[in-house]
This record gives C-alpha cells, structure tokens and sequence, in this order.
C-alpha cells in the first residue's frame, strides 16, 4: 500500500500552510533543476506551452530576472507585466486585471504586491496558479525556500540548526518565510535587531529575541543578515545608517569572537557598509552568490511542482465572486 | 492473485550483462568514443555493471553517465503529482561521442525517445545504440534494441520486475501476471 504523494496544491502563497513533507518534497525537487542551469542548452522541456505572467506592482530586478530565468529554463513561455506601465495605473482593481489574464488563459501567475495577502487574494479568484514573490511584509517563500536549501547544503540537515535572523524584523517578508520555515524543519531560530525594529510578541512565533549583535553570533550556526532599508532612516526608526553599521553590524572583528565559523547569508541587494561589512560579504563563510544560485533551482522546482495539468477553465472560480 | 513468475536469477543476469558487453563492443567495432549512459534508475545500475566488464576485458576506461528523463516525458502533462527528479550526469558535450544507452526494460519505447530529446540538449553524438537487458515487447514507436539480454512476450497487464542488489537487495528478473484469467 502507497501513501498518499505529497502534492503542492493550487498556489504558493506562503510557507505557514505548507507541510515539512511538502517543504522537503521543494527542496528535494530543486536539487536536478540546479544540474540544468550548469548545462550548455539551460532549458528542459517540463512547462513547454505553459503561459506564466510575472505580474509585479513593486519595483524588482533580482527577484523578477530569478522567476523569469526560473521560467523560460522550463521552457516556459513567460510575459512580464510592471505596474507603473499597466492598467492599474489607471485605476483597475487587482481581480479584474487577474480576470483578465485568466480570459487569455494564463496558465500562472507570479505575483509581487504591496499588500499583505494579496497572492492568497489573487490564488482564491482566479484558476490560474499563484505564486507569491512577495506580498507586503506577510512572506516571501521562494526566497524563504532558497535560504533553507543554501543551508541544508552546507549543514546536511535543517534540523537542529540554529539561525539567527538580523535586521530589520518588523518590515521583513523574507523575515517571516524563514521563520515558518525553519521551525517546520525543526531548526531553532534567534530573532535580532533594534527594538524599534522589532515586532512586539514575535516570540510567540516560537522564536529567542537576541537583542544585541554579539548574542546573535555567539549562538548561531548562520546568520541571515537583512538589508536595512534607507526608508527606516528617514521615517525615525533609527537614527542614521552609520548608528547602525556601529551597533548591528557584521564585522570580522565582531565575527572573531564567535565560537565558531558562521554561514553568512544575506537575501540582497546588500547595502556595503551598513549591515554587512565587505569582507564579510566577500569572505570565505558567505554563501550570498550561492544563494542567487539556488533562487533560480528553487523557483523552477516551486513552478514544476505546482503545474499539474492543466486549469479547468470550465469551472468556476472558487471563491470571491463579484468581490472588488 | 497476481502470480511473480521468475525470468532471470542472479546468475542468469550476470550472463546476460557479460554477453550484452562483447556485443556492445562489437557492435561499436572496440571502444574508442564509447560512452555508456543508464537511464534513471535501474538502467544506471546496470550501465555502471556493463562498462566494469568492457573495462575488465578490453583493459581501457570506459565513461558513463546518467539521465532522468522525467522532465521530457510526453505524458508529462496528464501524469498527476510530479514525479520525483532523479539525477542526470552527462559531460558538456555529447559531440562526436558513440552513446550506448542502457535500461532494464523496453516496453513502449517512449523512456528511450525522451531520452534521445535529453541527448539533443547536450549536443550531436555520433552514433546512439541501444542496450536493454529485457525485451518485453509492445512498442508504441519506432524503437528498436540493438542489444538485448532477453525476449520476453507479455500483454499490457503484465509487469516485468526488474531488481538489482543495488537498489533493492537482490538480483532478479520476474514477470508478474493479474490473476484474472
């Protein structure tokens, strides 16, 4: 008797609902997808005649150039649609320019929003599948994906690790994937940053508040560094960019007194200085560049996973009706 | 019931794959640009047995390599949850080479057409030959063998079984029947 296979459903919106099965069964999909990208043909004809839109209402280079590769490596054929330049501009509401994707039969759509549940929002309204490149400060699971298959390649296993996440918390999408996560795969997570940064009961997520730097360090076997936003700065939540190099930031000198060599992870785009300093980003226990490298495996394992078969077009849409 | 009806045993294998590589290098004429590649899974096993014993007779190195060809299944679209990816491992180039490919079973012959679209993507081999330890009949496309360890006649509800110590602990050969008459 066979167990049931572990599928993925409609849409990734978020690695809260997902399983520790269906986690294993991404990263484990995305191993033979890496081998595709170190080919001289990058392409495998898995989506061949799959329509996917990256549908993009914030501003991205990384994330969208890893989805669109991610994409037309699977042979894909892909449409990049940013808002500024699209109808929303003109005041259509998000169902109905995802109704109208649907009307020209978009197989997937890869979506990057400002509010928070908008990929769940877009996934209950249309037949396409949905994946979440990120909504609001909610989540971001391919990137929460990529981080946990960068450190189960160095450390074997996920479980029993222990990460500290360092930043900006309280605005991190990335941030929050990492967390469900991590706990799903039995890693122990440290939460560190400014108080003025960090969301109040957070520990209730089952996370330790490391309120300095050196704690961080001390602890972890990796830290994931978040990039300080210059917005902060500006809207009062720390006095100035040059404070926080002084008093979060990751230095060797800072890095030397650890117990032992951490994993230094960083989602990017870094900013220099602030709060990672060069030769840490550049040094020999950083994995930022294979980070990017797993983006790319991972998001073509996500895209894979989710597009079994095809969309019955015939039925309705499961939820959401004449809702705005 | 279904009944296992036993084809080869260890032994019978081990003749089989002996024979199958003085065929291979024959059919080759010797071993220059020879390349062995074992399709996913149980194929691999039997590539990797299959160069030892060129290599053990003809005293060269023998490369081989793998393919999963899950990614260019033609019934991809209506096949249900994704099948696991296995491992492919092929040099850069397939250029110039003599590919001898290797799988455990021939049925339908569509494995070995995905894996002649796999090829395609890694360059222009100079010759592909086929090598299959059993036969079972049935093709659905212009396939053929050009070795073969044995011929077994079967119907579509047959499932030939093929075990190698490898994977599952044993060498075997069994061709398992439905019970209905």
């Amino acid at each position: 008797m066979t167990a049931q296979p572990v599928t993925l459903g409609k849409d990734l919106v978020g690695l809260e609902p997902l399983s520790a099965a269906q986690l294993h069964l991404i990263l484990d999909t995305a191993e033979p997808f890496k081998e595709v990208s170190e080919r001289a043909i990058k392409k495998v004809p898995a989506l061949r005649g799959k329509t996917i839109v990256n549908l993009f209402f914030e501003p991205s280079t990384r994330t969208r150039i890893s989805f669109e590769f991610a994409e037309k490596r699977l042979s894909a054929d892909t449409v990049n649609v940013a808002a500024t330049a699209s109808s929303v501009e003109k005041g259509e509401t998000l169902v109905d320019t995802a109704r109208n994707l649907e009307a020209m039969r978009i197989d997937m759509v890869v979506i990057r929003h400002p509010s928070s549940g908008a990929a769940r929002f877009l996934g209950e309204r249309i037949r396409s599948n949905v994946v979440s490149a990120g909504d609001g400060k909610h989540e971001h699971p391919t990137q929460g994906l990529l981080d946990l298959l960068t450190l189960r390649d160095h450390f074997g296993t996920i479980e029993g690790l222990k990460v500290a996440l360092c930043g900006d918390i309280l605005h991190s999408r990335v941030a929050r994937s990492n967390i469900w996560g991590l706990l799903k795969l039995g890693a122990e997570v440290g939460v560190c940053g400014p108080a003025s940064l960090m969301p109040r009961h957070i520990e209730h997520l089952g996370v330790a508040i490391l309120p300095h730097i050196e704690d961080a360090i001390a602890w972890a076997d990796a830290l994931n560094i978040l990039r300080l936003q210059v917005e902060r700065m500006e809207a009062g939540f720390i006095p100035s960019q040059r404070e926080y190099n002084r008093v979060f930031g990751v230095s060797n000198e800072r890095l030397d007194k650890a117990p032992k060599d951490l994993l230094i992870m960083h989602p990017g785009p870094m900013n220099r200085g602030v709060e990672i300093d060069s030769d840490v980003a550049d040094g020999p226990h950083s994995v930022i560049l294979p980070q990017v490298t797993n983006g790319v495996a991972v998001r073509m394992a996500a895209l894979y996973l989710l597009a079994g078969g095809a969309p019955d077009w015939a039925a309705p849409p499961a939820a959401g009706g004449d809702d705005p | 019931m279904p009944s296992r009806t036993r084809i080869l045993d260890g032994p019978a294998i081990e003749r089989a794959l002996a024979r199958m590589a003085a065929e291979i290098v024959e059919k080759c004429h010797g071993t220059d640009g020879l390349f062995l590649v074992g399709i996913q899974r149980r194929g691999a096993e039997l590539a990797e047995r299959i160069a030892t014993l060129i290599e053990a007779s003809q005293g060269v190195s023998i490369p081989r390599g793998k393919v999963d060809i899950t990614l260019y299944r033609d019934d991809f679209q209506t096949v249900g949850p994704r099948p696991i990816v296995g491992e492919t491992k092929l040099p850069p180039s397939l250029d110039g080479k003599t590919i001898v490919i290797v799988d455990d079973v021939l049925y339908t012959g569509r494995t070995v057409r995905a894996a002649l679209d796999e090829f395609a993507d890694f360059g222009r081999p100079k010759r592909v030959l086929l090598a299959v330890l059993i036969d079972r009949g049935g093709r659905e496309l212009p396939i053929h063998a050009d070795v073969v360890g044995e011929t077994v006649a079967t119907v579509e509800t047959d499932h030939v079984s093929v075990m190698v110590s490898e994977l599952d602990g044993r060498d075997a050969v069994e061709l398992v029947q439905d019970g209905e008459a």
